[in-house]
This record gives structure tokens, sequence and C-alpha cells, in this order.
């Protein structure tokens, strides 16, 4: 094995048994590229590191010595004890060693991406997870639009440290899990540079088909689609054949685009020539549709998707899957037949017959 | 439906001098308002214009097959196998157009009793299928070596002596008629035949199909007939028999002369001159029999010539695959293909279904489809290309007769005379010569005929409205549902086509997305398949009508537009075989789309885009 194995992982290069190295979000991540879901491209920097880290700065001795007198009730030990154990993390150096792996596969993605220094997310993936009712989820940080190596490291110093916080301590404290059975590993993720992007559902949301996957899409990104605010465009995707079956092409008034001067999302106003353009071609619509069968398959359920198109990326892996979670309004409902059971096609030819065809 | 206003039949002025047209066909298909019942019974059913089969007026003679139709049809849905809520098809006839509506069982008392006699009925064909199909084809190929069989002979100025010496005791007169009302019945009777799976396949079909869509609101109804079609059905055996003829001709290095020959005698005496060329005429003349009376039409009017009757025409399109097996391109049809996306799309819809009560259902009845389908696919071979290809030439050979005894100017004159006319003046022309004097015939027919060629090309001028009468809110009868498509969207689009004042100014057509894709591209309208041969690869066909002799033509093309037809015609479903977009059932394509034109087909919606910035129509 590679040296590098121990500290930097390539999200492909993770999967569901290398939680302990590197999280739960990063071993996620991993899986969905084994099923060849595309998300965006980073990398892991494992628990290896942050073990390394610790060690090289004689840290875990210290941060033992710190909690041990704390007990649990005392809020206010607990918040002075976190706040000089993160100052800690935040201070202490990163070794050479340990600079050189985070700081070459920073650069190797930034080439990967054609963008110098790319913008990243750094997110703490904590092992944790694996602990029975033990949800650290949400309590450590996520830093968005993280550019350069000094930037990087900066952050994962800051992910590492977001394990001290008072809350979390003293959670621990009140499971009873030591501190030396957590630890944690920080994933780097480009940031989606999105030329047009939305949410697909693999399901017909306005009347259950599930031979059908809907997508929505506006310029830009999500935000302007999820939150309502503007008609995007809209595509009816025959979920077995892949073929387009209707198109709605909106007057797309508004967009949503990040200033990375103030690293903050901003709503600008659609220049009525591109208002009314479909802002995904046809062929980019239908990859999407066939990543949404796959993310279904993956899951075994109908799911509700964000996604993107990155205009960093080459033409032919423009497609990102930021988030899936199971649809839920009509995968809830109790599946009833569509008609009752019969003895034979005969009979159900009768009924039909019966019925006859409506016209209004 | 309210909203979908249709005028009354009775409201249908009469073209300007064609008063008295009524009389070119049976009386009984005129709309009338003499009685009060038979009045307000047409004024208050829903009559549509049958463009599917007809998008030409009817001539007075080949309406003889919308007859057949009437009666076939109907009598297998009200005395035959009971249709529970479903009489016949009731037609009319509106200045030359044809006009049908279902008629329902009123009372749902009846309807109840109706049941259980279908259940025994159609149960026994269903459960009987491949032996009766089996039957069934037998009975056609009799049927139709019959007709081949019926001799029209001319009649001597005197009997010849084995009249006499056989004891006979009739004359060549007596068999004239008796021989023309033999080939009027073969097919009347082939028309009954015709009926005899049609009915229940189309019940069967339409069952399948409510059900898929009931499940799955969103699945287009080409994908539908796709589970259940079939991959070698024979109406594609024509083509299939000129691919294995161009085929041997490359083999046998024949193709420079096939391909440079000039006409079919022509190439036939240049061939007739080598070994390769003798067996290769062997095979040419093998396939004659039956698939060259594949008709170039639909086979349901008199001009749809068989490739028999011009052997120009399936040398046209040998030539075309010739070339394309030099030019090193594969000319076989994509089978496997056709066959692996068909059980793709039955596994992958059926693991879609949420239930195992709806997998079960679904079971059955995609069962029972396939098994019915072939049929509904098959029969068109036999009857309208087969059978009526050599009974128009039959009819030909009766015309022939009475054009040497002046009825008639020319033999194609013959279409304007109704067939009980034609028996009438064939009894004028028999009693005549039988007893030496002067028919009558001469005088009153050629002036009538022309009268009524006249009458025709104004019917010809004319845009029937597509319905009349009132609409109904259920439409129980299994062929109004699967051939003509009548549904909600359809009428609103045949009552938006009438609004169209000016053609020269439409951009944009509707009509049946028959096969999917998107593509833009110039236009090359072909009104008959004798002009295919002007299609440059890449254009997009725009035709009436396709059939299976228009085959190689689709080696060519980017899409397809017809203006008559639904998902389940040849063009949609030749198109889905070589998955180029097709849209179907448009109406006025042909007389809206120009060729040369840019137009952009959209094979998902129905939707065709005419450029008419860059219209720079040439008419050729």
């Amino acid at each position: 094995m590679e040296q590098r194995h121990k500290y930097v992982l390539w999200f492909q290069e993770c999967d569901i048994n290398s939680v302990p190295v590197v999280g739960g979000k990063c071993a996620s991540l991993g899986e969905l590229l084994k099923a060849n879901i595309p998300v965006p491209p980073g990398f892991a920097v494992t628990t290896g590191t942050y073990n390394r880290f610790l060690e090289d700065n004689d840290l875990d001795r210290e941060i033992k010595s710190m909690l041990k007198p704390i007990r649990p009730e005392d809020t206010a030990g607990m918040e002075r004890a976190s706040q000089s154990i993160r100052e800690m993390i935040e201070e202490k150096p990163i070794s050479m060693e340990l600079q050189d792996y985070i700081g070459e596969f920073y650069r190797l993605l930034s080439k990967r991406c054609q963008v110098p220094a790319v913008p990243v997310a750094v997110r703490s993936s904590a092992t944790a997870e694996d602990l029975p009712g033990a949800s650290f989820a949400g309590q450590q940080d996520t830093f968005l639009w993280v550019r350069g190596t000094d930037g990087v490291l900066h952050h994962i110093r800051k992910c590492w440290s977001s394990l001290f916080t008072a809350r979390a301590i003293s959670y621990r404290k009140q499971m009873g899990f030591g501190d030396e059975q957590v630890s944690i590993s920080v994933g780097i993720q480009k940031m989606v540079n999105a030329f047009a992007a939305g949410v697909m559902f693999t399901l017909n949301p306005g009347n259950g088909d599930r031979s059908t996957i809907v997508i929505d899409a506006n310029w830009g990104f999500g935000e302007s689609v999820v939150s309502g605010l503007c008609t995007p465009d809209n595509f009816k995707i025959n979920k077995v054949t892949l073929e387009i079956m209707k198109r709605t092409i909106s007057a797309k008034e508004c967009y949503f685009t990040t200033n990375l001067e103030t690293q903050e999302v901003e709503k600008h106003e659609c220049p009525p020539e591109r208002a009314c353009n479909q802002c995904i071609i046809d062929d980019e619509a239908i990859e999407l549709a066939r990543i949404g069968k796959l993310i279904e398959t993956h899951y075994c359920k109908p799911m509700d998707i964000e996604w993107a198109l990155d205009k960093d990326l080459p033409a032919n892996g423009r497609v990102l899957i930021l988030q899936s979670r199971p649809e839920t309004v009509w995968s809830n409902r109790k599946a009833d037949p569509a008609c009752r059971p019969k003895a034979s096609a005969m009979d159900h030819i009768v009924a039909g017959l019966l019925a006859g065809k409506k016209l209004s | 439906m309210a909203d979908q206003k249709f005028p009354s039949p009775h409201e249908i002025a009469t073209i300007p001098g064609t008063e008295g047209w009524e009389r070119m066909y049976p009386y009984h298909y005129r709309f009338s308002t003499e009685n009060k019942e038979r009045k307000e019974y047409e004024e208050n059913m829903f009559w549509f214009n049958d463009g599917l089969h007809y998008p030409e007026p009817m001539y007075p003679f080949d309406i003889i097959w919308d007859e057949a139709w009437f009666l076939g049809l109907s009598q297998f849905n009200t005395r035959i196998f009971m249709i529970p809520p479903a009489l016949g098809v009731d037609h009319r006839i509106l200045n030359g157009n044809i006009y049908i509506t279902p008629v329902p069982v009123a009372d749902p008392e009846e309807i109840q009793k109706r049941i259980p006699l279908f259940m025994e009925r159609a149960g026994y064909y269903y459960e009987h299928w491949d032996e009766l199909h089996d039957n069934w084809e037998k009975k056609m190929r009799e049927l139709i070596g019959e007709l081949k069989d019926v001799e029209i002979n001319a009649l001597p100025p005197m009997e010849d002596f084995s009249i006499v010496k056989e004891g006979l005791g009739t004359s060549s007169g007596y068999t004239l008629l008796a021989n023309y009302d033999k080939i009027i019945d073969l097919g009347i009777r082939c028309w009954q035949y015709h009926f005899e799976f049609l009915n229940l396949g189309y019940a069967s079909y339409v069952t399948f199909v409510d059900f898929c869509t009931r499940v799955f609101p969103d699945i287009p109804l080409q994908k539908i007939t796709q589970m259940v079609g079939g991959i070698n059905v024979i109406i594609y055996q024509p083509d299939e028999e000129l691919k294995q003829l161009a085929k041997l001709a490359v083999q046998s290095g024949l193709a420079d002369q096939i391909l440079k020959g000039g006409k079919i005698d022509e190439v036939v005496l240049k061939l007739g001159a080598s070994e390769s060329g003798r067996n290769w005429l062997k095979a040419w003349d093998k396939a004659k029999d039956p698939w060259f009376y594949i008709s170039t039409g639909t086979g349901w009017y008199h001009h749809d010539a068989c490739w028999n009757d011009d052997l120009n025409v399936p040398l046209n399109s040998l030539r075309i695959y010739v070339q394309k097996l030099q030019e090193g391109h594969s000319i076989d049809r994509p089978l496997a293909n056709v066959q692996e996306e068909r059980e793709r799309l039955v596994t992958e819809y059926r693991a879609l279904l949420q239930t195992e009560e709806d997998r079960t259902t679904f079971d059955q009845l995609h069962r029972t489809s396939k098994m019915v389908f072939p049929y509904v696919e098959n029969h068109l071979f036999y009857v309208e290309h087969w059978f009526h290809s050599i009974f128009w030439n039959k009819m030909r050979e009766v015309a022939a007769i009475m054009k040497e005894h002046g009825f008639l100017n020319d033999i194609e004159d013959i279409w304007f005379l109704q067939r009980s006319e034609i028996k009438d003046a064939l009894w004028d022309l028999v009693t005549g010569w039988a007893t030496g004097s002067k028919a009558y015939g001469p005088l009153h027919w050629p002036k009538e005929i022309e009268w009524r060629k006249g009458v025709y090309q104004k019917f010809k001028e004319w845009t029937p409205p597509p319905a009349v009468g009132k609409p109904p809110e259920t439409i129980t009868e299994p062929f109004t549902i699967v051939l003509w498509g009548i549904t909600n969207e359809s009428m609103s689009a045949w009552a938006k086509l009438r609004e169209i004042e000016d053609p020269d100014t439409v951009t944009e057509i509707t009509g049946f997305a028959g096969s999917p894709g998107i593509v833009e591209g110039i236009a090359r309208v072909c009104r008959s398949v004798k002009e295919i041969d002007q299609l440059q690869d890449g254009e997009i066909l725009v035709a009436p009508t396709t059939s299976p002799s228009w085959a190689p033509a689709f080696q060519k093309i980017r899409a397809a537009v017809t203006d008559v037809g639904g998902i389940m015609c040849h063009a949609a479903i030749v198109c889905r075989e070589y998955g180029v977009p097709a849209i179907v059932g448009t109406g006025q394509g042909t007389s809206i789309i120009k060729t040369g034109m840019h137009i952009k087909v959209d094979g998902n919606s129905g939707k065709i885009y005419i450029d008419r910035a860059t219209a720079t129509a040439s008419t050729k």
C-alpha cells in the first residue's frame, strides 16, 4: 500500500468498508461513485492524518488531561476546556509530510477541474456514526468556498477542532464514550460551479407514475428551483426508454450565482434573451434521467434528487448529483392494485368493455 | 366534451354543381330529414370522417369495401360475439366522404344479458386462437385461389359447339353474369373473414392499453404497442424478399446489370443471357406469388396498384437496396434489436408495478394481447393486399368487356359505377348480345360517367369536416378507440384543424407521435410510392400514408410525416424499428408542407414546425 493511503484517499477509493478511516460522509460518496453516480470530485483526509497530527504535536495526552477533571455538569469548565483545546488544534502545525500529501491532492483536484486553486467545500466526516445511537451529524462544521492550500489546511484544522465543541464533549461524557473512541476525517470536495441546476424526481410527482422521471431546471444554482422563486424548465422523461416525452420551456426570470468575493449566493435577473432559452440540452436531460434511474436502483426506492451541471468540468462529466433523498409523498401511500384481480384476461376484457372510454 | 361543437349532419351544404351526387352511392348512406325518427337519430349520433381509410373521396365502385366492413365489423360485434355494450358501426356519406358512428347498447339490462354470451363466444375464440387462426389462413388461401380461377370471357358472336355437345344448357352471357356475381361474392366473403378475429384482437388490445395507462398514466401508446407487436409479421415479407433478391444480385455479380439495366423488361432480357442471371430471375419470379401482390397503397382504392401490376416499382426499390449493399451498408431490419427492446420494455414496466395483483393482471393481459396481435398485423396482407390486388384486376377484365360493348370509354371508368349498377349494366349488355338488339348502356353510361367525374373532382377539392353530430360521453366500441384514436385530444385537434384558413401561413402542425425523436431537415413530399426514388438521403418524407411497399424509403429518411394513420400504422411501426421520428395522422401534412421546406419534426410531442423564413419551397 502506498504510504499516502494512510492519509489521503480519493472519494472513488472509499466505500462502505472505509468508514473507520474516512467517516460516513466520504464513504457514502465513494459508494455513489462505485454505482456510477457522479458526485462532485474530491478526496478524504483520513482519520490517520488526524491521529498523526495529534501524535506529532503530542496533543492526545494533553487533551485527555484537560478533559479528565471536568465533571459532566460543569458547563463553564467544559466551555473553557473546549475553547483551549480548539485553539490548540487550530494553532499547532501540520507536519510538512502531511501538508505535502494534502497539498498535492488539492493541486491534483484543481488540475482535474481546470481551475487554479479550485474552490472547495471542507466538511467533517465523522466516524462516530457507527456508534449506536450517537448521531454526531451536524455537530461538525462545513466550510464553503475555501480556496488555496493554506485555506484548505486551515479549515481542515477547524473541522478537526469541531470534535471538541462543548456540546460534543458533554455529549460524549453523558453517553460514556471515551474521547479516544472518536476520530474524524475531513472531506475536500469541489464547489459546484453551476451552469444550470435543479431537482429531479424518479417518479411523476403530479400523478405518481413510476415510469416517468421529472426534471426541473434553471440557470445557475439550484436555489431558484428549490425555493420556487422561478418557473423552471420542465422535462418529463420515460424512465424505461429514456426518451423525452414532454418538454416545457418557461420564462425563467431569475437565477442564483455566487459572488466569489463575498462568497454569498446572489439572486440575479435573467436577461430576457436568455430567460426563454432551454437551459439544459436534451442530451443532458437524458443523461440526468439515466443517472436518476441509477440512483433509484442504488437506493431501491423513488428518489428526490438535487443536481447541477458544472461549467468547470468537461462536457461528458458535467452532470453532478448533490443530494438524494427518498421521495415521500407517493412512496408513503399504500399501493393499491389498479384494478381488482380477476380470474382471467377474459374477465378483464369484459370489465374493460363495459367501462368503455370516457371522452369527457 | 361539451365545448366541442360540430355541425349537424343535415347542415352540410351540397357543393354547387354536384346536385344529385347521392345517386353515385348506396341510397341508404345519405343523411336524410324526411323521417323524423331517422333525422333525430342522425342528429344525436357522433359521426366522424373516416379519413384513416379514405384520404380521398369514395369512388362509387370502391365503396364496396366500405359496405363490406359496415356489415362485417358490425355483425361480429352485434350478432356473433355479442360484445356487451357495443353494437356495430353505422355509416353515412357526405359529399363523397364516409362518416361513421359507433352504436352503443342502450338498455343496461340488455348489456347484462349479453355478458355471459360474450364470455362463452369470445372466450371460445381466445381459447382456441391458434387452431382457429390456422383454419383462417387456410380459408383465405382457398378463397384467393377461387378468385384467381374465376374466368371473365368475352361474349362470342356464336357459342362454341362444346356447349351443345356437353349439354351445358347455359350461355357465355349467363356465365359472365354469374362470374361477376362470384367476384363480388368472394370479395364480400373475404371481408367476412377479415373481422373473424379483428374485433376480439382489438378488444384484448384495448383492455391492455387501458390497464397500462391506468398504472402508468404517462406511458406513450407506442410503448404499449411495442410490447405486444409482432416481430416477424408477414406484411414485411415482400420487403424481405426484395432484400434477399438484392443480396443474391450482389453475390452473383449482377448488381451493375440491375442498377443500370433500364426498365424491367430490358433487365429481364439482359439477365436471361447468363446462367447466374437466369438463376436470379427464377428467384425473382418465385417471389411474385404471393409477395408481389403487395399494394403500393393501402389496397383500399382501385388505383392502389400492386408490384405485380408494375414490376418497375419493386425493381426501383430493389435498386435502393443493391446500392446500399454496394456502399457497404447493412439492409437487414434490426430484428434482434426490436426483439430485445420489446423484452426490455415488458420486463422494466412490469418491474415498476407496485403490487402482486397488478403484476398478475399485467401478465394476463399482455399474454392475450401478444397472442392476438399478430393477426391484427397479418390480416392486412391477406385481405387488403393479396386479395384486393387480384380483385381489382378481375374487375378490370369485366370493364374490358363493357368497354368493348361501348358501355365505357375507358377501362378505368368502371370505378364510377356502383357494383349494383355494373350488374344492371351487364344485364343490359348480355340481353342486348343475346337478343341481337342494341343495348341502352352506351347511350347512358359514358355521359353519366363524365358527369360523375366532374362531381368527384369537386369532392376532392372540398375539405370534409372532421366530425358532425353530437359527441358522446363514453365510447365502448373497440375499433373506434384503437383505430381512429377518438379521444378528447384528437377531437380538439380536429376542431382546430378546421380553423386553419390559409395553409401558406401555418407554421405548426400536430399529429400523433408515432415514433420518438427530434430532427430537423428538408421535406420531400411524395404523394405515391412511385415518387420515392426522388428521395435524397437524410430528407424528411411527407406522404399521404405509407404501406409496406414504401419500405425502401425508410432506409434513406431522417423522419416521416403522414396525413392519415394512428399509432399502429405502417409508418409509425417502421420508424420505431429504424429509430427515426414519425408523426402520423396530421390530417393535412401533404397540403401544408412543400418539398424543400425546412421543417422540424418532434416525434415525442407529435408537433411539426415549419420554418417559413427559409422556406424557399420548390415544387417539383
